[in-house]
């Protein structure tokens, strides 16, 4: 099914913000819209999105394989994304990823059984003053969290739990 | 003293419309619109000695005065890639004290004859783009922004447009392919975006911090800008500091301001009263400065942290004090950039996964005297020969951290 037809309202708002004649310009937004219903880029969706661009569906994967926020592969649910970049560690956040690790009883890009969270180490994110902190990636977008104890992570990752027994 | 760019700190509320406004919010952009002729607004930022904030320290007033007349349409792009591992100030503007940016770009965009204008925000800020579409709306429903603005012929819209993930889209002509549609590479230059940027088209880019000056600048004036700050640098600065201080945080100060004050006065100093061993004013790509009282007491502007032998850049002011070891510190940053090099150029790409091993090595204590030199040759080696600066900017930690402090890879490589 084509996001023109599963999103009509969207994909028009967001053709709408670039001249007709460059409407590839479109296509990050467009790539986000078809994460948003599996947490991964599908095969048939790049497809789609290389039709409705007029662009080769080499050129969409070039762009899904470049940019690390979208992704190829099946994960948990949510993405548990910490960053581990020089002025988070100056905090502590090295130490707080290898407990939360020990926690969860996985690896750093390992998922947990449930399949509810995919633990990853990621780049600086603009929080330097506020580490340990991680963002997570999900079906409701991208959320930060900042001045995190493990404590406080497994609490969250509860609640999350608790929202996907309700959502079933 | 009164913020100029972080005002919703004196005043709450300060992100909704109707606060902003009766706080003197858009006086400045009726007026430009109604009474001033473009190449005015452009003249008065060209005389208030702004320089643009996201790191390189350009005149915005000149750069403005590039823009190509023969071409049209114009462009105008906000750069709100803010990923430099250390920075975290144009987040806060976004956040807190939304209008004056969106007034900022749209002064600019007046100045340079754009009727549509870009916010680029990196893919993280994926509530903070949601955000500001709100507050473009307002600005729409006021009056602010759309066709015929004011009465006049002049029209403007501004969209968000988030990026997914790259620290090279920072970089301008990386950031104008992404926004294009196409992986963040960057461009050939000359020509620059301002002859040749959005769809080839010429183009403005500037840093958010950067567009949050103008308002005050055309309310207040060039003169009243320039009182603040130093001769070589005007007006002040939003310096984020991070690392082994008591209170991390954006402090907003006048350029001038020395280190010693900004760690110390306002930040309460160093974690523990530790010693500070080494600063880096520009984030992970900056050169490590060795601390000694004289540094310290060394007033940050643009060129007397040159002095120091480093950058002040986007003014990310990474404190490390005498617990950290220096091979540590470039393991990380070069972690930093293996990881987000674009893979255009080959010194870059192929140096930094080389120096990544060097380093992974050299910190593990199982390399040797030999690897410390070839680390050094490496990154020598591919100083000056990239497209853009990330090439450059990941050679800074580890050329001077060799030189600056051989007594931390003795050590390392004896361990």
């Amino acid at each position: 099914m084509s996001l023109e037809n599963t999103h009509p309202k969207e994909v028009k708002q967001i053709l709408s913000k670039y001249p007709p004649e460059h409407k590839r310009s479109a296509v990050m937004p467009l790539l986000y819209l078809a994460q948003r219903e599996e947490g991964f880029i599908t095969k048939s969706a790049m497809q789609d999105i290389a039709q409705m661009l007029e662009i080769t569906e080499t050129e969409v994967a070039s762009i899904v394989g470049f940019y690390t926020l979208y992704h190829d592969q099946k994960a948990g649910k949510y993405r548990m994304q910490v960053c581990t970049d020089l002025p988070c560690a100056l905090r502590g956040a090295d130490e707080f990823l290898d407990n939360l690790c020990s926690n969860l009883g996985i690896k750093v890009g390992e998922t947990t059984a449930d399949g509810l969270v995919t633990l990853e180490s990621v780049m600086c994110l603009a929080a330097c003053d506020k580490a340990p902190m991680f963002q997570t990636q999900g079906p409701d977008g991208i959320k930060y969290h900042e001045l995190m104890t493990v404590d406080r992570t497994m609490e969250l990752i509860e609640a999350l739990k608790q929202a996907d027994r309700e959502e079933k | 003293m009164a913020y100029v760019l972080l005002r919703h700190r004196d005043i709450p509320n300060f992100d909704r419309l109707d606060v902003y406004k009766k706080n003197g919010g858009f006086a400045a952009w009726k007026k430009a619109v109604t009474k001033m002729e473009p190449a005015e607004v452009t003249n008065i930022v060209k005389d208030s000695g702004l320089r643009g904030r996201g790191g390189a320290g350009f005149p915005t007033g000149m750069k403005w005065s590039f823009i190509d007349k023969n071409n049209w349409p114009h462009y105008v792009v906000a750069n709100a890639d803010e990923s430099e591992p250390g920075t975290f100030k144009d987040r806060e503007i976004m956040e807190s004290n939304p209008f004056q940016f969106l007034e900022g770009v749209a002064l600019g965009s007046y100045a340079v004859g754009a009727n549509v204008a870009y916010v680029y925000l990196r893919g993280e800020f994926w509530q903070l783009a949601a955000f500001l579409d709100q507050k473009i709306a307002d600005m729409e429903k006021a009056g602010y922004l759309g066709d015929n603005l004011f009465g006049t012929e002049y029209s403007l819209k501004i969209y968000t447009h988030l990026g997914a993930g790259a620290y090279i889209c920072g970089e301008e002509t990386a950031l104008l392919e992404s926004l294009e549609g196409k992986r963040g590479q960057p461009r050939v230059r000359p020509p620059f975006p301002p002859a040749y940027g959005l769809y080839g088209k010429p183009t403005i880019i500037n840093n958010v911090e950067t567009f949050a000056n103008v308002p005050m600048i055309l309310a207040n004036g060039a003169d009243w800008y320039k009182s603040l700050g130093t001769m070589d640098s005007a007006g002040v600065k939003v310096f984020s500091l991070s690392g082994r201080v008591r209170k991390p945080g954006n402090y907003e100060l006048p350029f001038g301001t020395t280190f010693r004050q900004l760690i110390y006065e306002h930040a309460g100093g160093v974690q523990e009263g530790r010693p500070v061993k080494a600063i880096m004013p520009a984030g992970a790509s900056s050169s490590l400065i060795v601390v000694d009282d004289k540094v310290l007491d060394t007033p940050m502007d643009y060129a007397t942290v040159r002095t120091l032998g480093a950058d002040l850049g986007s003014a990310s002011v990474i404190v490390l004090d005498d617990t950290v070891d220096i091979d540590w510190v470039i393991n990380k940053t070069i972690h930093f950039f293996k990881h987000e090099s674009c893979g255009k150029c080959t010194p870059c790409r192929e140096g930094n996964y080389w120096m990544k091993h060097l380093t992974s090595r050299i910190h593990s204590g199982t390399g040797s005297k030999d690897d410390v030199d070839l680390l050094l040759n490496v990154a020598k080696q591919m100083q000056n020969k990239c497209l853009c600066a990330l090439g450059e900017f990941s050679t800074m930690a580890v050329v001077t951290g060799i030189e600056r402090f051989p007594q931390d890879f003795k050590k390392a490589v004896k361990a």
